[in-house]
């Protein structure tokens, strides 16, 4: 190795699988270069990151500089510049960009595809990657200016693949497995994450928002995709009739011969299932008990928490009139405190060509946002400035007290002109009359 | 190292062009039995940690194993994940959401020599390249930031940490002993692009000293209104300043006292750099979720301020998580998240569990929400 890395080395033992060996290993075989490829970035690139990492590991800070404005013509996303703090001891990552590259949905693939993206990678790239970045891209880490153009025109010519989303615009969009293999998913998370992605490709590429904005489709209240904690939009798959039973598998369950959970629970004795303390008790809601030997639930009550479906996945199935609820405003603590997703639409039916969720939510939200947000202020802390009442405003939804938590427990309420009876004009001569100074 | 064209005409960049086409169809990358039963799954199992049976409609199966891995990942090891996927899953493989690799077969007999041709993998310094595991009521692979291998602006670390936490808390990625699924995230700074602000438990990167002025470049790489507007306390100003040799030049002013070491500034401005090994360090959150099972979504409340980055192995933090992971396995109800159970027993009650100390960094005082987390009621317990 061309560095030594005594403290980078520590992190090889231990069972967990260790990025160190990995990156040797890498570096490893781009020294032998086996295959023969006519690297284009510097071959001991991996060596030289090594290096610049064990030299942050004793420094204690971070060798990376901001990013310059690099990218590919016509886009203003997708590239994130990154260029060294100690070039000339660490040439190899003297200019080390990042690409972001759209991954598939539900991030399935097949390995003629990723080989197709290693070789490409390999080839043009320092051959390190993330599997996948926060967002959900598949993250190339790592190559030069003049190999993006070249990179972006195989990528979209030969493997008919596009870049993802970085900077103030839509960043990709990503979704849970869904119905690909979970028997929760209420609605295609994947179909709607493609159709919406590809919809919206201008937003995606060119930046015309005052900031970034997230959509993340989750099919059930399970939340495996974290939408309502981290998306601008965050699509929840739900249902409005009935979950569905099936009291024989009840029975089964009662009786211990399928596993509470699924499973979940096998590594430590729980003592035997009780259907009273592990299922009804723990309904949030209370709609649910046991009648003759048989579970019954006041579906009207039920909040569709997941509970019971998740306790017993095999006798409680998610109800047939399936949607989703929509939730505005999620996002990290950068600048104003960590938000949650407000609750915008309760229920949406999420059927393609999905017109409704485009043309009344998605579209006047982003007329609204583009128009009034300041510069680098996301969804939710322009609800927060101006209210929820205003984006029900601009997207012509009715206020419906599933919107909140509470009612206010203010009267400062900002009445306007034309819900007061007879205006706010008004002659104060004729108030005198009435009342002496 | 010639320059190897790909066709791309640097003079005609519009020339040929594609763009706009998005990512590849999802339904192209499914297995034939994941296609032909999409929407029609019936319940599934978890047959140990990390071997799950999806059961559809028509009495398909499909067996996924799961399996770890680092999220910062070679082409080497894609390429020998594909070798796997070709030798007992017809070449179909996928990734979760929090950095597990997934691979899926219809046939029963192959999940026993799957697993064990997993677990036979490991890299020469003695990690596994593939332990599997993360299913169930255990802990899960930690999603996590770039950190010092690819950011400008962390706190700390993220793979480093990552790894020496998965360390310590390996068996419990292999076991399903714990009260309910625990999540654990990691953030290199307060951007928290790993979102991990509703985590059973977060590290999170924290800086600590407002941010040096390097005068003579601000109004040079900056524009010093944005650096101004992005500073959430308002503690940034213009000002002017003399240089060293005399040179009246246009800067600002930080009022160090109102600063909260967000390092928003900085990322509008590469001359008003905070990074410092002394002021770097972790602060630990706990008691968040997203989903909606039983309670709502919660966010994580922070439960150590801070931590020194302790490179290589972190293992100060590390022993915190496990203290905190041990309190909370022997005293959670079944199913109950960490959050549930702290909020059950009471924060007071949490930090005694945990044998963490309380210090007046954990009390709120940013902006109006501080107010609701302050207790308003004679009820607590001694």
């Amino acid at each position: 190795m061309k560095h030594e890395t005594p403290m980078l080395d520590q992190l090889e033992a231990g069972p967990w699988p260790s990025f160190v060996s990995d990156l040797k290993q890498q570096a490893e075989k781009r020294a032998k270069n086996e295959e023969g490829i006519d690297f284009q970035i510097p071959q001991d690139v991996v060596e030289d990151l090594l290096g610049v990492l064990e030299l942050s590991f004793k420094d204690g800070e971070t060798h990376w500089k901001h990013g310059g404005i690099v990218g590919v013509f016509g886009y203003g996303g997708g590239v994130i510049g990154r260029y060294c703090d100690q070039p000339e001891q660490f040439p190899g990552v003297a200019h080390f960009h990042t690409m972001r590259v759209n991954q598939p949905g539900g991030k399935f693939y097949k390995t003629e595809f990723l080989r197709d993206l290693c070789k490409l990678w390999d080839f043009r790239g320092s051959g390190l990657t993330n599997m996948h970045g926060s967002t959900g891209d598949i993250v190339f880490l790592g190559t030069t200016t003049p190999q993006l153009e070249e990179i972006f025109y195989e990528m979209t010519h030969k493997l008919n693949q596009d870049l993802g989303g970085s900077g103030s615009n839509l960043r990709t969009p990503s979704d849970c497995i869904g119905q690909a293999r979970c028997e929760w998913a209420c609605y295609d998370t994947q179909a709607l994450c493609y159709d919406l992605t590809n919809e919206y490709q201008d937003e995606l590429h060119r930046p015309a928002f005052p900031y970034k904005f997230k959509f993340k489709f989750d099919g059930c209240p399970n939340c495996c995709v974290a939408s309502i904690a981290r998306s601008d939009l965050s699509f929840i798959g739900t249902w409005r009739d009935d979950i569905k039973i099936d009291q024989e598998a009840v029975q089964a369950y009662i009786g211990g011969e399928f596993p509470p959970n699924g499973g979940s629970h096998s590594g430590r004795d729980w003592g035997p299932f009780s259907i009273e303390k592990e299922v009804i008790d723990l309904c949030p809601t209370n709609c649910m008990w046991m009648d003759g030997g048989k579970l019954k639930i006041d579906n009207k009550e039920c909040t569709r928490c997941m509970h019971c479906i998740c306790v017993m996945p095999r006798a409680l199935r998610i109800g047939d009139d399936r949607g989703v609820s929509i939730f505005a405003g999620a996002k990290a603590p950068i600048l104003d405190g960590a938000q949650m997703g407000s609750l915008i639409v309760p229920f949406i039916k999420a059927e393609p060509p999905y017109t409704e969720i485009k043309e009344n939510v998605i579209e006047p939200i982003w007329d609204w946002w583009m128009e009034e947000g300041k510069n680098r202020e996301r969804l939710g802390e322009l609800m927060k400035r101006q209210g929820l009442q205003k984006l029900l405003e601009v997207c012509g939804f009715d206020p419906d007290p599933r919107m909140v938590q509470e009612p206010r427990s203010n009267p400062y309420i900002f009445w306007k002109e034309e819900e007061v009876t007879g205006g706010w004009e008004r002659d104060v001569d004729a108030f005198r009359k009435k009342h002496q100074r | 190292m010639a320059f190897i064209s790909s066709g791309y005409n640097v003079d005609k960049p519009m020339e040929d062009r594609i763009s706009d086409i998005g990512p590849r169809k999802y339904d192209e990358f499914y297995p034939p039995v994941i296609a032909s039963n999409k929407g029609k799954w019936l319940y599934h199992e978890i047959l140990k940690p990390g071997v799950l049976v999806h059961v559809a409609e028509s009495g398909d199966k499909v067996f996924t194993v799961r399996c770890g891995g680092a999220r910062l990942m070679s082409t080497g090891l894609i390429l020998e994940i594909c070798d796997i996927a070709d030798k007992y899953c017809d070449g179909y493989v996928r990734w979760t959401t929090r950095n597990n690799i997934e691979f899926m077969t219809d046939d029963e007999s192959k999940v026993e020599p799957l697993v064990q041709d997993l677990e036979s993998r490991k890299f020469p310094g003695g990690s596994y390249k593939f332990p599997v595991g993360g299913t169930g009521a255990g802990v899960t692979n930690i999603v996590h930031t770039q950190g010092w291998v690819h950011c400008h602006t962390p706190a700390t670390d993220a793979s480093g940490p990552v790894k020496a936490t998965m360390d310590a808390l390996f068996d419990d990625f292999k076991d399903h002993r714990l009260p309910a699924q625990l999540r654990v995230s990691l953030a290199c700074c307060l951007n928290m692009c790993g979102a991990v602000h509703c985590s059973d438990i977060a590290i999170l990167g924290y800086h600590r000293k407002p941010p040096m002025l390097d005068h003579e470049y601000v109004d040079k790489m900056c524009e010093i209104p944005l650096a101004i507007a992005a500073c959430p306390t308002a503690a940034i100003k213009p000002a002017k300043v003399e240089s060293a040799s005399g040179e009246k030049l246009k800067s600002v002013a930080v009022n160090n006292d109102r600063c909260m070491f967000c390092g928003n500034c900085y990322t509008m401005c590469p001359a008003m750099p905070l990074a410092d090994q002394e002021g770097d360090g972790i602060v630990l959150m706990a008691g968040g979720k997203v989903s909606n099972r039983i309670s709502a979504p919660k966010f994580s409340k922070v439960v150590v301020a801070f931590i020194p980055n302790e490179p290589p192995l972190w293992p100060k933090t590390t022993e915190v998580i496990k203290k905190m992971v041990e309190a909370y396995s022997a005293g959670a109800n079944k199913y109950e998240r960490l959050g549930e159970w702290a909020e059950r027993i009471g924060w007071e009650r949490f930090f005694e569990k945990c044998e963490l100390e309380f210090t007046h960094h954990l009390i709120d005082d940013f902006r109006d929400p501080a107010y609701f987390t302050w207790r308003q009621t004679s009820q607590f317990k001694f």
